[in-house]
């Protein structure tokens, strides 16, 4: 098992119970999909698997190890092969885009490469490209700064798929991004993991991206797995009873009522 | 039952507190100092005031003097500016060891925390050993052991001002917005790349603008390296009021007056400049 939750707890200091005996395994090169309301658990649940924080009990294996029990170099060569896009993008305002997609490989690159980086840009055409992939080429020597939320976002995916990691993490990456290029940006975060064979663990507030563009839906709801099913056993009751503590409706990406398919089941293309 | 009285502001009390606490315990300083502002109009005072005021004028404008409080406030700059160079190179790495923005035993927390503690906690007494001891008392070190001169008095502004930029250093690092530097630190990047790309560019303005004003504390410093024979406008003052003569320490004065309106200029342009 490449990744796996084994009774898995988390308490944080101040006594909110994030996760309660999670139980769950994932392989390698596996596209999973997390949903749920607010507060469900689905932002520590990745930062464990991103060895960020550490279970209060029970054993968490990422990439076939158990993190906390390695050596400081060791695990960090573990981190640098585990990317994470977090939901509001840590990027410096005053850092120039190209600056911060080159960040992506600090944990791979010798310190002298890192530092000469800064100096000059040492591999412009590799975060162009990255960029180019999330439709913001143009913001390459822009600070950050002026760009807006959506546009952050994407960077952030940019920096990841940059560092070319064996495990992606993605904390609702598209959450400020607008319908239409944010199912381009899941598709390419996709399209990352199968010609790379990676695995890809997405928490989405959206609904309809994590039915349309992962085979594997975990259903979170008060730090507990209420459901792991691929998207065709997922029912309408099922989404409702895990939403029903935040709205009626289940939340998507358009705000558009989750459409409803025939019995018959209609594939999408995966790269439209 | 009333609404407001149902919903009252839970941090009123500890905050009421906290203000009759602070009172009470600034109370007897000032008793103690036996500060009385009434005491400076009273009618002596005045006068005395005013006749002391009245010895700093005319100033001294003759053309020798000014050329020598030129050729001084050069040699004081460059107190000063040596001094901050040194205090730089000796409390910038040790800020580095002991922030705790830039450990990556914290995440987690991971392995490594007794290692870091060890490091890191004779860092910081080194830091507060440094800047305990006034820089005088540095100097008056310094010179025996590198003669009267500016050398002593440049060491012990490095030294006494390395352990103030170290502190202040470290806690600027760890006020502002970590998250760059903590989510570069999570991919395995190393202390410094992580710290030049996610820390750097978030706290330079700030660094900047207290580095300037140190360097303008570092001038006032140095005046007081001149009384122990280090140079500068310090011994020039030392010797005009050990004659009495009072235009000759205004003009000395002013001169002051205007390296601290430049230090000023110069922290508002660098900090327009990084922002």
């Amino acid at each position: 098992m490449s990744l796996s939750f084994r009774k898995v707890s988390l308490e944080y200091a101040n006594g909110v119970r994030a996760v309660h005996r999670i139980d769950c395994e994932i392989r390698a090169g596996e596209r999973v999909a997390i949903i749920g309301p607010s507060g469900a658990g689905k932002t520590s649940l990745l930062r464990m698997l991103a060895t960020a924080l550490r279970p209060s009990s029970g054993t968490i294996s990422v990439l076939d190890t158990n993190p906390w029990r390695l050596d400081r170099g060791r695990l960090r060569r573990l981190r640098s092969r585990i990317g994470m896009v977090h939901q509001a993008p840590p990027l410096p305002p005053r850092q120039r885009v190209v600056t911060a997609v080159l960040a992506g490989r600090l944990g791979q690159w010798p310190a002298w490469k890192s530092l000469a980086s800064l100096l000059y840009p040492l591999d412009i055409l590799g975060a162009e490209r990255m960029l180019e992939r999330m439709e913001i080429a143009d913001k390459l020597f822009q600070r950050c700064d002026q760009l807006s939320g959506g546009q952050l976002q994407r960077v952030g995916v940019a920096r990841v798929l940059y560092q070319r990691p064996d495990l992606i993490l993605t904390d609702e990456p598209v959450s400020a991004v607008d319908p239409a290029l944010s199912d381009r940006v899941i598709g390419e975060l996709n399209r990352e993991a199968i010609e790379r064979g990676v695995t890809l663990v997405a928490s989405l507030h959206a609904v309809d991206l994590a039915l349309h563009r992962f085979p594997r839906i975990i259903g979170l709801r008060a730090g507990e797995i209420q459901f792991d099913l691929p998207p065709v056993r997922v029912s309408d009751g099922m989404l409702a009873d895990l939403y029903a503590s935040e709205s009626r409706t289940v939340p998507t990406q358009d705000n558009q009522p989750l459409e409803t398919l025939p019995a018959g089941v209609r594939r999408r293309n995966m790269f439209p | 039952m009333n609404p407001a009285l149902r919903l009252r502001d839970p941090a009123a009390a500890p905050r009421l507190l906290l203000t009759v606490c602070v009172i009470v315990l600034l109370w007897p300083g000032f008793s103690l100092t036996e500060f009385d502002p009434a005491s400076l109009f009273e009618e002596r005072s005045r006068a005395t005031i005013v006749k002391f005021v009245g010895t700093f004028f005319p100033l001294e404008t003759s053309r020798e003097f000014l050329g020598l409080v030129l050729k001084s406030t050069f040699e004081t700059l460059a107190i000063a500016t040596a001094g901050m160079a040194f205090a730089i190179l000796i409390g910038w790495p040790l800020a580095l060891v002991v922030t705790r923005s830039l450990s990556i035993s914290r995440i987690g927390p991971g392995p490594g925390r007794v290692a870091g503690h060890s490091v890191r906690v004779p860092a910081r007494f080194a830091l507060m050993f440094f800047r305990s001891i006034p820089e005088v008392v540095w100097a008056l070190l310094f010179v025996r052991a590198v003669g009267l001169g500016p050398a002593a008095g440049v060491l012990a502004i490095g030294v006494t001002y390395g352990g103030m930029l170290g502190k202040v250093y470290s806690e600027i690092l760890e006020s502002n917005d970590t998250r760059p530097v903590t989510a570069l630190l999570e991919t395995g990047g190393g202390r410094i790349a992580a710290f030049c790309y996610g820390m750097w560019p978030v706290a330079l303005p700030e660094l900047v603008s207290y580095s300037v004003y140190r360097w303008e504390c570092a001038v006032r410093a140095s005046v007081i390296m001149g009384f122990v024979g280090a140079g500068g406008l310090g011994q020039q003052m030392e010797l005009s009021m050990r004659m009495l003569n009072g235009g000759e320490v205004s003009t000395i004065l002013l001169t002051f007056l205007l390296l601290v309106v430049m230090a000023d200029a110069v922290s508002a342009l660098l900090r327009k400049v990084t922002s």
